[in-house]
């Protein structure tokens, strides 16, 4: 059988085994989806690495006590564990000089080196390494049983229908958490809350996908909502989709190529749901910006070709066209740039061309005279209020006219007490119809 | 009000530091006297640090430069001291007094050398100016914010500089430290170091300097004290009407918009 | 003799480890070193792609490139892509970390390599494998390999000593006197980097997080000078070790195990030690004010 007809028949879940494992790795996905979106906007983001490496001891104490593998009496153990791992942090890093960082990289380091000592012991002492316990570290999502599917399911719906009941207090705890506390709001109660579900969703999690991958499953996915939206429900929901499919689709490779381990394939999808939406996301993404600077250079460049034949024609006072060499020594931008920038300026209506060449459209001719006048009041302003020279400051007047708002240039205008002339005795043009 | 200088001790031109699309400081361009006490102010966020980071090469400016002694800072590095803001630093860093002071000899000294017998007497030298001599073992963490201070300024001394760039040196610390701290500027100024401050309190401006620099991200005034002093300029440098300047600002940022025209 | 082998390679270990760790410490950057540990996987994986899995150090430095490649990926997300630093921490090092367990599942019958070894390594095979230095001389590779990159450390530390503390305590000052603070702390990344990716086979990633953070730690609670605090720090790596060794053949429990929580069990007492110390401080002018 070959690739394709695999990933055919794992997405028909035929097999009674992949019904689970789909159900599983579903709903795995969608509880860190939504509890990560919240650790990482309160930039917590490593606390969920410390209890995925901090469960471990409470397993394997566990273990030692039940001397079964009981799923319930393990998950209280890891559950347990990880609480205790927060605690320790919150306890260490407030009651000594210790930064963060480093009680972070401390607490989860000796837990996890616990956790090895018990473990090796239990393998070692008279249980066998059957016990099976170090699948807490790597994970096996195809060993989950129906128990551990409904373990999840109880534990999805315990922890969204909180989030729904809380979702204000969660979003004044995420935003803006003086605040929050100042106005009343249980802080302390929410933090508990938002620490529990981090415990129990990652003690769940650490079993299929292993403690390394389960980090990346808390922290990747929001990351990536956080590109596209400020909506904090946007970026619950999208992370949740982002989770959910690098999941699904983790799985499938796993399941086609014999031998690959899901978890790290999860991995990999997230971490390119993560660089695309770093890229391409459309409210913090590299390419808006990109985009963004573009437009930017664009409107810069139309604006001071139709300001240069404000110039040119004296303040529109003759009607002769000009041509693309005579635009380009005034403004001393190269031909090449003023034919583009001209082809632009006529798809808006702003330009026309005829024999003479190149005129602006009574459009056109007033977006010039505003651009002037932008120019000559923010020169008088910089003159007048920071006491600038009045050969100081054209250079950066050719920046700022292109930013102006209308806004900020009728308050520019109160401020300066609606003047006519610019420092350099030059009129400041009045906006008026033109022919 | 900007008034030029014959040979400056430091000369800035055209400096520009944008953070994060924000402009900080914005065509800073003035030109100081040596042997002065020099006070920047202005208002907070208005890039006072920045500029004196700028000066030092720990920001890149974005465009201009500066020239100390007429000379690039590569060339002279030796003889400008920086002391940076007292809260910028860790003060549970395992260390004494006498440990911090040490590090102003460290670019005396490269890596190699070891600390010679004149070494340790400018170091006590130092710590005697300020009147640490005896809290030479102590403990940086067990400092008041004075003694902080006057640690940071021992350390500067043990520079051997011409010209010293101080970070707020004044914030934070009681009135005694605060008069220990101006004596000893004045001492250095007459043996002929020139000094400039980041200062923020204008009641006190008139009696610690003799020359002003007021900013607002843009330069406002560079002059000798009596000719900015004046109620006109503090206004522009500090008051309300500069409005459209940080709209300006930030449209430059949530536009990406380039802040130099090219 | 086994037992001084296996107790000198993990305390060689120990001691460029605590030194590094110090100075993350004092830069807040324990976290960079927790990623580069985990990062390095993909690096020693190809390693041994290509030697065939007799590793010698020139191999293993190329190797340690990996986990440079970690903090530069952090620094992209964090600078260029303006991603908060625990989230490009998180992404970055995972994602490296993935990358190498999916290399060793598709290389795998060419390379003698497992996660579980990269996690917590094979102490107690460290005397099995001897190679001569010189003619009569024979030691354990493992050891020779780390007595090399300790050797390297200390000389790291030692001759940019003062770069390293200045850069650690006041980079504003550092960076005005002009020493290039950013390269200093490249190097010292690359020490850490160096130290993971050597260490790996015999100690495994964990117990080098939990030496370049515990002993430092345990240290810079006590400590009044920097240089105090190296030497505490080297001193607590070493205990933890030898203790740790014990503690393991008492329980026949894994090693490296038993050092982490050797090293958790000294951080404990010196946090309580001070505690106590700060509030006994605290309490006594008071009761006597009293009387």
């Amino acid at each position: 059988m070959n690739r394709f007809t695999h990933l055919i028949e794992f997405f028909r879940l035929e097999e009674p085994n992949v019904q689970i494992v789909f159900a599983g790795v579903f709903l795995l996905a969608a509880l860190s989806g939504l509890v990560g979106s919240f650790t990482f906007l309160r930039k917590q983001s490593l606390i969920g690495d410390v209890i995925a490496h901090s469960i471990l001891p409470g397993i394997c104490i566990s273990f030692l006590f039940a001397h079964e593998k009981d799923p319930l009496f393990l998950l209280i153990g890891a559950v347990a564990s990880g609480w205790l791992s927060t605690y320790f942090v919150d306890r260490i890093s407030s009651g000594s000089k210790l930064k963060e960082d480093t009680v972070i990289a401390l607490v989860l380091s000796v837990f996890f080196g616990f956790g090895i000592l018990l473990l090796t012991m239990i393998q070692q002492g008279g249980y066998g390494s059957q016990s099976g316990l170090d699948q807490f570290i790597f994970g096996r999502a195809a060993s989950m049983t129906r128990t551990d599917v409904l373990i999840l399911v109880l534990a999805f719906l315990l922890i969204s229908s909180t989030v729904i009941v809380l979702f204000r207090g969660l979003t004044m705890l995420v935003f803006d958490p003086d605040y929050a506390g100042s106005s009343g709001f249980p802080i302390r109660i929410l933090r508990s809350v938002l620490s529990s579900a981090t415990v129990l969703t990652v003690a769940l999690g650490v079993q299929a996908v292993g403690v390394v991958l389960m980090s990346a499953l808390l922290i990747a996915p929001p990351a990536a909502a956080r590109f596209w939206t400020n909506d904090l429900r946007k970026i619950v929901l999208l992370s949740m989709a982002f989770s959910v499919i690098s999941a699904l689709m983790g799985s499938a490779s796993s399941y086609t190529s014999t031998g690959l381990p899901t978890g790290p394939w999860i991995v990999m999808f997230l971490t390119f749901f993560a660089l695309g939406s770093a890229f391409l996301g459309r409210k913090h993404g590299v390419m808006r910006r990109l985009i963004r600077r573009r437009q930017n250079a664009w409107k810069i460049l139309s604006e001071n070709i139709l300001k240069s034949f404000y110039y040119l024609s004296d303040g529109f006072t003759t009607q002769a066209g000009y041509s693309v060499a005579m635009v380009s020594k005034n403004t001393g931008i190269n031909q090449l740039k003023v034919r583009f920038g001209l082809l632009l300026l006529k798809r808006s209506g702003s330009m026309n061309r005829s024999q003479g060449g190149w005129f602006p459209s009574s459009d056109g001719k007033i977006e010039a005279l505003r651009i002037v006048r932008k120019h000559r009041l923010w020169e008088l302003y910089l003159s007048r209020f920071m006491h600038l020279k009045p050969d100081h400051v054209h250079e950066d007047a050719e920046g700022i006219e292109h930013i102006i708002t209308p806004e900020i240039e009728s308050e520019l205008l109160a401020e300066l007490g609606f003047p006519s002339t610019d420092p350099h005795d030059n009129e400041i043009p009045e906006i008026t119809e033109m022919p | 009000m900007i008034k030029e200088v014959e040979n400056p001790v430091l000369e800035t031109h055209n400096l520009t530091v944008v953070y994060d699309r924000k402009p900080a400081i914005w065509n800073i361009d003035f030109t100081l006297p040596a042997g002065s006490i020099v006070g920047i102010m202005g208002p907070n966020g208005s890039g006072k640090s920045t500029l004196l980071k700028s000066i030092m090469g720990v920001v890149e400016p974005n465009s201009g430069y500066a020239r100390l002694f007429n000379k690039p800072l590569d060339a002279v590095r030796k003889r400008v001291s920086y002391v940076p803001q007292r809260q910028s630093v860790d003060w549970d860093f395992p260390a004494s007094v006498l440990d911090v002071v040490t590090m102003g000899r460290y670019p005396h000294l490269g890596l190699f050398r070891k600390l010679r017998s004149e070494d340790k007497e400018i170091v006590a030298d130092s710590l005697e100016k300020v009147g640490m001599l005896a809290f030479a073992n102590r403990q940086i963490s067990q400092l008041s914010g004075g003694q902080q201070q006057r640690v940071f300024l021992a350390r500067a001394l043990a520079q051997q500089a011409d010209l010293y760039l101080m970070d707020e040196p004044l914030v934070g610390v009681d009135a005694a430290s605060e008069h220990a701290i101006i004596d000893l500027l004045k001492q250095m100024q007459a043996s002929g170091k020139t000094i400039v401050v980041v200062h923020h309190d204008l009641y006190t401006a008139s009696e610690y300097f003799d020359w002003l620099v007021l900013m607002n991200t843009r330069l406002v005034a560079s002059a000798p004290l009596e000719e900015v002093f004046q109620e006109e300029m503090l206004r522009d440098a500090y008051g309300g009407q500069l409005t459209s300047m940080s709209k300006i600002a930030a449209l430059l940022r949530e536009k990406s918009f380039p802040m130099r025209h090219k | 003799m086994n037992e001084l082998w296996i107790i000198g390679t993990a305390a060689l270990v120990a001691t460029s480890s605590s030194l590094l760790g110090c100075f993350l410490v004092l830069r807040r950057m324990v976290m960079f070193g927790d990623a580069i540990s985990h990062a390095v996987l993909p690096g020693i994986v190809i390693a041994y792609f290509l030697t065939h899995n007799k590793t010698g150090f020139p191999v293993l430095a190329g190797a340690a490139l990996t986990g440079l490649l970690a903090t530069l990926f952090i620094q992209f997300f964090n600078r260029k892509v303006r991603l908060q630093i625990d989230a490009s921490i998180g992404i970055s090092y995972t994602f490296l970390f993935a990358l190498g367990v999916i290399l060793i599942s598709l290389l795998g019958p060419n390379v003698d390599l497992d996660q579980e070894c990269v996690l917590y390594g094979e102490i107690a095979y460290v005397p099995l494998e001897l190679i001569e230095i010189i003619p009569g001389l024979s030691l354990p590779r493992q050891f020779w390999i780390l007595l090399l990159n300790m050797l390297m450390v200390t000389a790291f530390v030692r001759i940019s000593y003062r770069y390293l503390k200045l850069g650690s305590f006041d980079p504003a000052f550092a960076a005005g006197v002009g020493i290039p603070v950013a390269l200093w702390q490249f190097a010292l990344l690359g020490g850490v980097s160096l130290t993971t990716v050597v260490s790996f086979e015999s100690v495994g990633a964990i117990l080098v997080i939990a030496f370049l953070a515990g002993p430092p730690a345990t240290a810079y609670l006590l400590s009044r000078a920097l240089k105090q605090m190296l030497y505490l720090s080297v001193a607590f790596g070493i205990t933890a070790t030898i203790l740790g060794y014990y503690l393991a053949t008492l329980l026949n429990a894994s090693i490296a195990g038993s050092i982490a929580t050797v090293i958790g069990v000294q951080f404990l007492f010196a946090f309580l030690y001070v505690r106590l110390k700060r509030n006994s401080l605290l309490n006594t002018p008071e009761v006597h004010e009293i009387k």
